[in-house]
């Protein structure tokens, strides 16, 4: 059935898909290599003299390289947290009968479908006066809890799958309660939990909405917010290929990691997604 | 397995509940303290400032004259509802939602096809798709908006459109609003159809070819009803998601050219304008809408979601 000329349109249709996905990411690194002049001068894709100033110029300000720090430390301290305790409860979804198991699932969909905007003037305001506002708990907080849906979802579809009898076959052949959960569970487990950990880094990285109303200074203002109020060396000079070498930036480690783990990534995201 | 399971195995329905013993009791509390942490985050974030939103939206009430603070009940509300500009926002967000949504269909459905189908390149297909989902949002939205914007865009010396200005009209900017969004989110929804693509059975396709079906009657009539639940749970997730549309709208135009959206107004409102008792107004809005349209779905086209969700056989019990 698949004659040759079917066989080439795949193949052009697969060719369309990977222009559409990475040019505009191109055209971000080709902007990041223009020298600030040629905005409004030289348009085209290419850049007329290419020059790595911007690269110098935003890892000369101090406004992005804190919130590149805030950035990494803040998704890194919720994706920990969060996967921790999504693991937690997805083994008790998977392993163990007790009320309000579909309640907790559903409550985590709710979440899920909030509006965040809603929520961030009372956080605000809560936020400022328990002196959380403008500080990294501010932020991780709101990010563990509405990341937290995608990763129990993930692991409890990911539980489900596990062979849990192979714990009791192993402790039946001797191993020890301890031997027999390290051994052969946390290898089972180990890929779900990394998967979930991909998704709610993503979830972290990609935030703006908390970023910008839940932060003021460097303290604790993250990435995407400082891009969006960045505005240059000098205010005599267009930011924007400033503001592109710093979005090349924070984009080459999303790129690594998709390129490393996509069938996992992939995974993740259709785990359970439409069974039945 | 030949283990000899002496207790019954865990993760099987338990003994009735009328007879509870100390193990099931155990099992019971154990699971509720490992869900305690998480259901608590979540609780505290959105439970409290949920409730504090409808209590501050029943006042007149700015941060900066905390001291002018009165009740005006329901009359926030009804500020909100009877100015135009709250329902051309509401209009601009039905907009954008249905159009992303409606395209986002046809072609995550074409790249969910490509992706089953294709054999040249398929796991670098895979991997070129995941791309624009993990590029942080505000950096697409850069991206677009400076591929269109007059000072540095490439697109109108492309396409020969002179000095058109993309941001100074309104469906101009909402076009290259919406064309962000797409963008960034496609992929989500063309992993989820491929996951529905995979459920549907080939022999059904293969017979239906022997009885002579087109290409087209085959899609029509065998694949897509065959992957309803993932094109609703597909449609569902993402129409709540493009209905919050935020970071792409901050972006490129700040909500300038009545390209406002519910979210944005929100923000503006309490953030901005530190108005907080009509912001708060306004975002419980918003969330009943949320709710409203979750509801039509879940109700009206009977979108499980358990079983979408991988809580497979939770319906047996």
């Amino acid at each position: 059935m698949e004659t040759a000329r079917s066989r080439w349109l795949w193949a052009l249709a697969s060719l369309l898909i990977l222009v559409w996905t990475v040019f505009p990411i191109l055209w971000i690194v080709m902007l990041s290599f223009k020298q600030p002049g040629e905005i409004g001068n030289q348009k085209g894709f290419l850049p007329h003299h290419w020059t790595w100033d911007n690269y110098r110029t935003v890892f000369e300000t101090d406004l992005f390289t804190s919130a590149l720090v805030n950035s990494i430390g803040i998704s890194l301290i919720a994706t920990v947290i969060g996967v921790v305790f999504a693991t937690l409860v997805a083994y008790a979804i998977a392993r163990l009968e007790f009320p309000g198991k579909k309640a907790i699932l559903s409550f985590a969909l709710a979440i899920a479908m909030f509006p965040v905007v809603s929520l961030v003037g009372p956080l605000f305001d809560l936020w400022r006066d328990v002196g959380l506002y403008d500080t990294w708990p501010g932020l991780i907080i709101p990010y563990i809890s509405f990341a937290l849906p995608l990763a129990i979802w993930t692991l409890s579809a990911f539980f489900r799958e596990i062979p849990w009898e192979m714990e009791q076959a192993a402790q039946v052949d001797g191993a020890t309660t301890w031997q027999a959960f390290r051994k052969v569970i946390v290898p089972l487990a180990a890929p779900g939990v990394f998967t979930a950990a991909i998704l709610t880094f993503f979830f972290c990285w990609n935030d703006f909405v908390f970023g910008i109303s839940l932060t003021s200074s460097d303290r604790a203002r993250v990435v995407p917010a400082a891009l969006a109020f960045f505005t240059g060396a000098s205010e005599f000079q267009q930011p924007t290929t400033a503001i592109c070498a710093a979005a090349v930036v924070v984009t080459v480690p999303i790129v690594v990691i998709v390129l490393s783990f996509q069938r996992r990534i992939v995974a993740g995201l259709t785990s359970g997604a439409v069974k039945g | 397995m030949t283990a000899v399971h002496t207790a019954p195995a865990a993760g099987k329905p338990a003994a009735p509940a009328a007879e509870l013993s100390d193990r099931g009791r155990a099992e019971r509390r154990l699971g509720l303290l490992l869900s305690a942490p998480a259901v608590i985050v979540m609780l505290v974030v959105t439970a409290y400032p949920l409730v504090n939103a409808l209590y501050l939206s029943l006042f007149s009430y700015r941060i900066t004259a905390p001291d002018d603070r009165r009740f005006v009940g329901l009359g926030n509300y009804g500020t909100a509802l009877s100015d135009p500009l709250f329902w051309q926002d509401v209009l601009t967000t039905f907009i954008i939602t249905f159009v992303t949504v409606a395209v986002e269909l046809v072609i995550g459905f074409a790249l969910a096809m490509v992706m089953h189908r294709a054999v040249f390149a398929r796991r670098t297909v895979r991997t070129a798709i995941l791309l624009p989902y993990g590029i942080v949002t505000v950096i697409s939205a850069f991206a677009w908006k400076y591929a269109f914007d007059l000072q540095s865009g490439f697109v109108n010396s492309w396409f020969g459109l002179g000095d058109h200005a993309w941001f100074s009209g309104r469906w101009s900017s909402l076009s290259v609003i919406v064309l962000s969004e797409i963008w960034k989110t496609t992929p989500f929804v063309s992993l989820l159809l491929l996951a529905g693509l995979a459920q549907v059975p080939g022999d059904l396709g293969e017979a239906a070819t022997v009885d002579g079906a087109t290409a087209w009657q085959r899609l029509r009539r065998v694949t897509i009803p065959n992957m309803k639940a993932a094109i609703l749970v597909a449609v569902l997730f993402r129409t709540l998601d493009a209905w919050r549309i935020f970071d792409n709208v901050f972006v490129m135009t700040s909500g300038q050219q009545k390209t406002e959206t519910l979210s944005f107004l929100t923000y503006r409102q309490t953030i901005t304008r530190t108005a907080i008792g009509l912001g708060d107004a306004v975002g419980v809005l918003l969330f009943l809408s949320v709710v409203l349209i979750a509801a039509v779905f879940i109700k009206g086209f009977r979108v499980d979601l358990a079983q979408a969700r991988g809580e497979r056989g939770g319906g047996e019990k």
